[in-house]
């Protein structure tokens, strides 16, 4: 018996909202960045399970190029945490509002 | 309920357990790093399930492998301590965020199984196979594949020009 594609499809709905959650309520800029790795990771399983009901292997595709950007976005989101460490000897992004009105 | 599907309710079941402990665990960035791995592993295990074997593999090189790692030696090497962080500003507003998102996602999950078809396609031979994935990415896909070799040079440069105590 096939898994319905709508509860993985759900799976990836309930991983991207604990994704925002995190990325809101969270102040450490760490787990932030974490939490955005799982919103990416929500929608590659979106991805996958959309080409397993189509049998076609685009979304796998998309996939590779996401995975990418996201090891991209986390090398250079932790050279930004560095760096912002040395300067300011915090992580909490609430200390770090100066570009904010 | 067959075998195929209580595996998925399992490993579903780990994601998401493992993915609100990383956002709730307010004390040890270790620990939700851990719980990160937790849930990309059972991510890769639900991709096995729907027949994308490349993508599985992938997901545990890459996220297992590489990016969790990158995540712990930040963290180890900022020495990050617990009093760091006190209760935070606009407390109503990132309430009101998270009752916001919530009621998002009960909303897209009541609307889910009405939208999609109940059948799915039937599978290609070699379908999520590395033969079928890089035929497609270097025929077709090989203007984004190219504009990624592109995105990583530079993510390359930005991360070395950021890491370095002073430039030169």
């Amino acid at each position: 018996m096939e898994i319905p594609i709508e509860l993985v499809v759900s799976l990836s709905a309930i991983l991207f909202g604990i994704g925002v959650v995190g990325a809101l309520v969270r102040r450490n800029i760490i787990v932030i960045l974490m939490s955005i790795e799982l919103m990416l990771n929500a929608v590659n399983l979106a991805f996958v399970a959309f080409a397993r009901m189509h049998g076609t292997n685009d979304g796998h595709v998309f996939v590779l190029i996401v995975i990418t950007v996201a090891a991209a976005e986390v090398a250079v989101g932790l050279g930004i945490v560095i760096s912002l460490f040395r300067n300011r000897d915090t992580t909490n992004v609430d200390d770090v509002s100066l570009l904010k009105w | 309920m067959s075998a195929e599907l209580s595996l998925f309710y399992f490993f579903a079941a780990l994601a998401v357990g493992s993915a609100l402990s990383m956002v709730l665990n307010l004390r040890n960035t270790v620990a939700s790093a851990m719980s990160l791995v937790i849930t990309m592993v059972s991510l890769a295990a639900v991709y096995v399930l729907m027949e994308a074997h490349l993508v599985a593999v992938l997901q545990i090189m890459v996220y297992g492998g590489a990016i969790v790692v990158l995540f712990v030696f930040v963290v180890m090497l900022l020495n990050l301590r617990q009093d760091d962080f006190p209760p935070g500003r606009q407390r109503g507003a990132k309430a009101l965020g998270v009752v916001l998102v919530v009621f998002a996602v009960i909303k897209l999950l009541a609307l889910l199984p009405a939208a999609l078809p109940d059948t799915v396609a039937a599978l290609p031979e070699g379908f999520g196979g590395y033969r079928d994935v890089g035929t497609a990415l270097f025929t077709r896909f090989i203007l984004p594949f190219e504009a990624t070799s592109l995105l990583l040079l530079s993510a390359l440069v930005g991360a070395v020009v950021l890491a370095k105590r002073r430039l030169d």
